[in-house]
C-alpha cells in the first residue's frame, strides 16, 4: 500500500504569542512541534502499514525547518521523507493544496490532521482531495480499512456520522482516533539514514493574504460580585440588565 | 525566554539530541509523572513501565546498535538521564543501573558470547540486571570488600559474601557481582550471577525515607556456584568496577540537573500563581532571590555537563572531571530542591508537589556512586597530588 | 449577488443556515440561499430571510452527501455568477466549504468572525494560534468562499420573508457519490452541541466527581437552550466525553453566555471560551485565574451556589 502523510511544523500550544511587525509572530524562543493533529495521521499510517504492508512517505511543505518535522515522522516509523520547499509558510490553503496535489498522485491513502493549530483553517484535506479527485472523509475519530474499502466515524453536532468510502482516498484525523506512539531513540537514530528528498514547492495562485495579525482585544477586567448563594440575586439582575442575556 | 534554557544551550544541541530529549520528556510527562507520586508514597518501583522504557530504547542507550542498543552519543545519553530524573531519581536509578552498571560492564569486560546473550535482552528490559559492589561494611572503600570467589578445579567459581544497597536487587534476573578471587583489590573480578542460582538471595531493604520508588536490596551469596563461562573475562582489579561507576556518575550529573530543573519549574510556576498579601509571592524579594539562585546554579550545571559530554564523546574525559560534575550538580540540586520546597510553603509537604520527593531522593543521590565527600577527596588528590583518603 | 448555504439535517434547517444568511448580508443585500435535503426540505425554505432559495430535493440528500452537495453548490455559484458563497464552519461546513472552494479555485477563508468589503476586496477576521491572535485576511478575485465561525453571526430568522423558492436539479446522480454517510448516531435525544449553543454551562474538577455533573446539567436546563461543556481535566479523567470539551484541544466556542463552574481557568481552557460575550465564573478559590476574565464571578461552594442559581434562572425566565 502506498501511504502518504502530510505534516506541518507549528508553534507549541503553550507558546505565548508576540506579534513582530504586523503580519508575523515573533519566533524567538518559540518552540516548534509537529502539528498534534498530524501525529494522529502518522500513527494511523503506521497502523495501516503494519496491517497492510507498504511504504509511508512523510510530506511537509515549508522552509528547511520542515525537514525536522519530517524526521520526527521518520523516527516514528515512516519510510522516507519529501520536503516541498517554500520561503516562509504560505497562508493560502488552496495554494498549498495545489503544491501537495502535484506530488501526491498515485497514493492509496493520504492522511493529514484535520487542522493545524496555528492557522485553524481545518480545510487542507477536503481541498486536496478535490484537486486529486479523490474521496475524502474528514476529522475521523474511528477508521477501518479493509482492502479497498474504508469506514470511518466523525463527530458532528449532537452525534456521530458513520461513513463508507472506497480507496484511494484522503483521510483527515481528529483527536481520539488513536494514541500516537512516541519516537523511540533507535527510531530517532534510524531517521537520519532514511531517504529525504527536497524540491521547490509548486504553489498554486494566492487569493488570500494576511494583512495583519493582532492580539485579541483585552476583555475588561473581571469582577467578583459576591460570595455564596447570597450573590445569586445580584447575578440574575446583572445578567438581565447589564449583559442582557437573560 | 525559556527559563530552562536561559543560556540557549538548546542551540548547541544537534537535532537528534533535541529529538531524544523531547521524546523522553514526553514519555516522562505522559507515563511517569501521573503515577510517580503514588508510587513514592506506596514505596514501589513502577515495574509496569519497564517494557515501555525498553521499547523507547532507554537502556544502554549509548551502547552500539549491533547489540540492540540505540547507539546514541553521550550528550544524548545524558539528556535521557536528565529527563528521567525530572520525573524521579528512582526511575533514573533503574536506567542507570541497567545501562551503566550492568550493560556497560558486559560490553566492556564480557566475551562476545556474553554480549550477544545478554545485551539485546537487557536493552528491551526483558532481562533486568543489578550491580553488586557495595557491602554492608564496605561502602566508600570498595577495595576492602570481603565477598570472595574461589576458583574450583574445573574452572568454576564459588561465591560467598553479602552486598547491600543494591538497586534492582530483588527484580533482577542477573547480578554482576564483584568479588575477590585472591586477597587484595587486584584480585577483584566481575561475575554474571543468575539470581535464581542456589545460594543467592535478595531481600528488599525496608523503611527507606528516600528513593522510595526504587527497589533497594541486600544480597546474600552462600556457596553460590557459577560456571567459568560466567566470569567477565576482561575484568580485573578494582579499576573494572570503578570504570562502571564513572559511567554511572556521568549519567547522574545530568540526572541531578533534571531533578533541579523539575523543582525550579515547580517553584517558579507556584510563585507566579500563589497570591498572598494581594499579590503573587513571586513578586516578593526573598522569593525572587531564591529563584535567581536556582537559575544561576542550573545554568552553570547545564554548561558543565554539556561540555563534559562533548569531552566524553571525544574520548578525552577523565574520571576526575566526572567527579567534579557529579559532586557539583548533586549538591546544587539538593539545595534547589530544599529551597523549592520552602517556597511552596505548606503545600510543599504534599506528595502532589514534586519538590519534597526530589529533596528526599537527592539525599541518596548525594550519598551513592561516591559520596559528596569522596568526590571532594578525589578532586583534592587531583589538585595536590596528595592522597587524603587514608 | 451572494449565496448562502443553508445547512440542514433531515428535513430541518440548522441554526447554521440562518447564521450563513446573516454573514452573507455583510457583503450586500441581494442574498440567495441554497438548500439540499430529502423530500420535504423545501417547505422550510420560507424561514430564510433571502430573496430566493434554491432547493434540491433528493433521497440521496437524506444524510450529508459531501460530493453531490459540493458539486451542486459549486456549479450554482459559477452559473449564477455569485460574488461569494457563505457557509458556517460547523462539522459539515468544515468538510464542505473547502471542497467548493477547490472546485472554484476561489479565495477561501474559513472560521471567520467578521466580514467587510470595499467593493474590490473582501476583508475578514479569523482567530489563529488557538485564539491568541486575530488575523485580518484579504481575499482577492472572485468568487470567494467564506465560512463563518459558529455563533459569530446572529441567526437571521424571519416569519415575514417570502423568498421565491426554486427547485433545482442536482449535478449528476447524487446516489453515485463515493463517500456515503450510512448512519447518523445521535446519542439518545438531540443533545445541543457546545459549539452551537447560545449559552454554555461548563463544569471542571471543582465538581469533585462525575456524579456531580447533574448540577451543571440542571443549570444548563434551567436556561432552556444551553449546552453542557467540560474542562480538559474532567474529560481526561473520563467524567465527560471529548465532544463536550471546551479549550485549545477541544472546541472553541463563542456563545452569548458562558458559565464556568469549578473551573480554575487554565490558559488552554480560556483559549476555548474567551470570545464569549459574557462570562460567569463560580469557584471556591478567589485567586483562581478564571476570575480575571469573568465578567461576573461568585466565590464559594458550587454545590450551594449552582442549585440556587438554577432556581433563580428558572424563576427569572418564568416571570420575565
Amino acid at each position: 500500500m502506498k501511504i502518504a502523510v502530510c505534516i506541518k511544523r507549528v508553534p507549541d500550544t503553550e507558546t505565548r504569542i508576540k506579534i513582530a511587525g504586523t503580519t508575523k509572530i515573533d519566533e524567538t524562543g518559540v518552540k516548534f512541534i509537529p502539528n498534534p493533529y498530524d501525529e494522529f495521521a502518522v500513527e494511523a499510517a503506521l497502523q495501516l502499514k503494519q496491517k497492510a504492508g507498504g511504504e509511508i512517505v512523510a510530506v511537509s511543505l515549508g522552509p528547511d525547518s520542515a525537514q525536522e518535522t519530517i524526521r520526527t515522522a521518520l523516527a516514528m516509523g515512516a519510510d522516507r521523507g519529501l520536503h516541498l520547499k517554500t520561503d516562509g509558510q504560505p497562508y493560502d490553503t488552496l495554494a498549498v493544496a495545489h503544491a501537495l496535489a502535484a506530488e501526491l498522485k498515485g497514493y492509496d491513502v493520504i492522511l493529514l490532521g484535520k487542522m493545524a493549530i496555528d492557522d485553524y483553517n481545518h480545510a487542507m484535506g477536503p481541498a486536496l482531495a478535490e484537486l486529486l479527485n479523490l474521496p475524502c472523509v474528514s476529522a475521523v475519530t474511528a477508521l477501518t480499512i479493509d482492502g479497498t474499502k474504508g469506514t470511518a466515524e466523525r463527530e458532528v453536532e449532537g452525534g456521530v456520522e458513520v461513513l463508507s468510502f472506497p480507496l484511494p482516498a484522503v483521510i483527515t484525523t481528529d483527536k481520539g482516533l488513536n494514541k500516537p506512539r512516541l519516537p523511540t531513540l533507535p527510531g530517532i537514530m534510524a531517521a537520519k539514514k532514511k531517504p529525504m528528498e527536497s524540491k521547490p514547492a509548486a504553489l498554486g495562485a494566492t487569493h488570500v493574504t494576511v494583512r495583519s495579525l493582532a492580539l485579541p482585544p483585552e476583555r475588561p477586567a473581571g469582577r467578583i460580585i459576591g460570595e455564596g448563594a447570597a450573590a445569586v440575586p445580584e447575578l440574575i439582575r446583572l445578567l438581565q440588565t447589564e449583559a442582557k442575556v437573560l | 525566554m525559556d527559563n530552562l534554557d536561559f543560556y540557549a544551550v538548546d542551540s548547541s544541541l544537534s537535532e537528534e539530541e533535541r529529538a531524544v530529549r523531547d521524546s523522553v520528556r514526553r514519555f516522562v510527562d505522559e507515563r511517569v509523572l501521573p503515577i510517580i507520586g503514588h508510587c513514592y508514597v506506596e514505596g514501589r518501583f513502577p515495574k509496569e513501565l519497564i517494557p515501555e522504557m525498553g521499547a523507547m530504547g532507554l537502556f544502554g542507550a549509548n551502547l552500539p546498535e549491533e547489540y540492540g542498543c540505540a547507539g546514541l552519543n553521550n550528550v544524548a545519553y545524558g539528556l535521557i538521564m536528565q529527563e528521567l530524573e525530572r520525573g524521579d531519581s528512582g526511575v533514573r536509578s533503574f536506567a542507570s543501573v541497567q545501562g551503566a552498571l550492568v550493560m556497560y560492564p558486559i560490553y566492556a569486560f564480557g566475551s562476545e558470547e556474553q554480549k550477544r546473550r545478554y545485551l539485546p535482552q537487557m536493552a528491551t528490559g526483558q532481562t533486568i540486571g543489578c550491580f553488586g559492589l557495595t557491602e554492608p561494611d564496605f561502602g566508600s572503600n570498595p577495595a576492602g570488600m570481603i565477598t570472595t570467589a574461589k576458583e574450583q578445579g574445573d574452572g568454576s567459581f564459588v561465591l560467598n559474601g553479602a552486598k547491600m544497597w543494591i538497586t534492582n536487587g530483588s527484580t533482577a534476573h542477573v547480578a554482576i557481582i564483584w568479588a575477590k578471587t585472591g586477597t587484595d583489590q587486584d584480585s577483584i573480578r566481575g561475575f554474571l550471577v543468575p539470581t535464581d542460582t542456589r545460594g543467592f538471595t535478595a531481600k528488599d531493604q525496608k523503611g527507606k525515607l528516600s528513593l522510595r520508588a526504587s527497589d533497594t536490596s541486600e544480597i546474600v551469596l552462600q556457596d553460590v556456584c557459577i560456571p567459568k563461562g560466567n566470569l567477565l573475562p576482561k575484568s580485573g582489579g578494582l579499576k573494572s568496577p570503578l570504570m562502571c561507576l564513572t559511567q554511572a556518575r556521568y549519567g547522574i550529573s545530568w540526572g541531578a540537573l533534571g531533578a533541579a530543573m523539575a523543582c525550579f519549574e515547580e517553584a517558579t510556576s507556584y510563585a507566579k500563581q500563589r497570591v498572598m498579601f494581594d499579590r503573587p509571592i513571586g513578586g516578593f524579594q526573598l522569593q525572587q532571590q531564591r529563584l535567581a539562585e536556582m537559575l544561576t546554579e542550573i545554568v552553570k550545571a547545564q554548561l558543565l555537563v554539556l561540555h563534559l559530554g562533548r569531552l566524553k564523546d571525544a574520548g578525552t574525559y577523565t574520571p576526575q572531571q566526572v567527579s567534579l560534575a557529579k559532586r557539583n550538580n548533586v549538591n546544587m540540586a539538593t539545595d534547589i530542591a530544599r529551597e523549592a520546597r520552602r517556597l511552596l510553603g505548606a503545600n510543599g509537604i504534599l506528595a502532589e508537589y514534586a519538590s519534597m520527593r526530589h529533596m528526599e531522593n537527592l539525599e541518596s543521590v548525594y550519598t551513592y556512586e561516591g559520596t559528596h565527600d569522596v568526590h571532594t577527596l578525589i578532586l583534592g588528590q587531583a589538585i595536590t597530588g596528595l592522597n587524603a583518603f587514608n | 449577488m451572494i449565496l448562502a448555504f443553508a445547512e440542514s439535517r433531515g428535513t430541518a434547517l440548522r441554526k447554521a443556515a440562518f447564521e450563513a444568511v446573516t454573514a452573507a448580508r455583510e457583503l450586500g443585500d441581494d442574498v440567495h440561499a441554497i438548500v439540499v435535503g430529502p423530500s420535504g426540505i423545501a417547505a422550510q425554505a420560507s424561514q430564510l430571510d433571502t430573496s430566493r432559495v434554491l432547493v434540491a430535493e433528493h433521497a440521496a440528500f437524506t444524510q450529508y452527501n459531501p460530493e453531490a452537495t459540493a458539486a451542486l453548490v459549486a456549479e450554482r455559484v459559477k452559473t449564477g455568477g455569485y460574488r461569494a458563497v457563505f457557509f458556517v464552519s460547523t462539522a459539515q461546513g468544515r468538510d464542505l466549504a473547502p471542497r467548493v472552494a477547490a472546485k472554484l479555485g476561489a479565495a477561501f477563508a474559513p472560521d471567520v468572525t467578521s466580514v467587510a468589503t470595499n467593493g474590490e476586496e473582501i476583508v475578514v477576521t479569523h482567530p489563529v494560534y488557538s485564539g491568541k491572535a486575530i488575523a485580518t485576511l484579504v481575499l482577492t478575485g472572485a468568487p470567494a468562499v467564506i465560512a463563518a465561525r459558529p455563533s459569530s453571526f446572529p441567526p437571521a430568522r424571519t416569519d415575514s420573508a417570502s423568498p421565491s423558492v426554486e427547485a433545482i436539479a442536482p449535478v449528476g446522480d447524487p446516489s453515485a457519490s463515493r463517500v456515503v454517510v450510512t448512519e447518523l448516531r445521535t446519542g439518545g435525544g438531540a443533545k445541543l452541541d457546545v459549539s452551537e449553543a447560545a449559552i454554555v454551562v461548563s463544569g471542571g474538577r471543582g465538581l469533585k466527581g462525575p456524579e456531580h455533573f447533574t448540577l451543571v446539567e440542571d443549570l444548563a436546563a434551567s436556561f432552556g437552550n444551553a449546552a453542557v461543556g467540560a474542562s480538559r481535566a474532567v474529560v481526561d479523567a473520563g467524567w465527560r466525553p471529548h465532544s463536550d470539551q471546551v479549550g485549545q484541544t477541544g472546541k472553541v466556542v463563542s456563545p452569548d453566555l458562558y458559565v464556568a463552574v469549578g473551573i480554575s481557568g487554565a490558559i488552554q481552557h480560556l483559549a476555548g471560551m474567551r470570545t464569549a460575550k459574557t462570562i460567569v465564573a463560580i469557584n471556591r478559590d478567589k485567586d483562581a485565574p478564571i476570575f480575571k476574565i469573568a465578567d461576573y464571578g461568585i466565590v464559594g461552594d458550587a454545590f450551594e451556589i449552582v442549585p440556587a442559581l438554577a432556581a433563580a434562572v428558572r424563576e427569572a425566565r418564568r416571570s420575565g
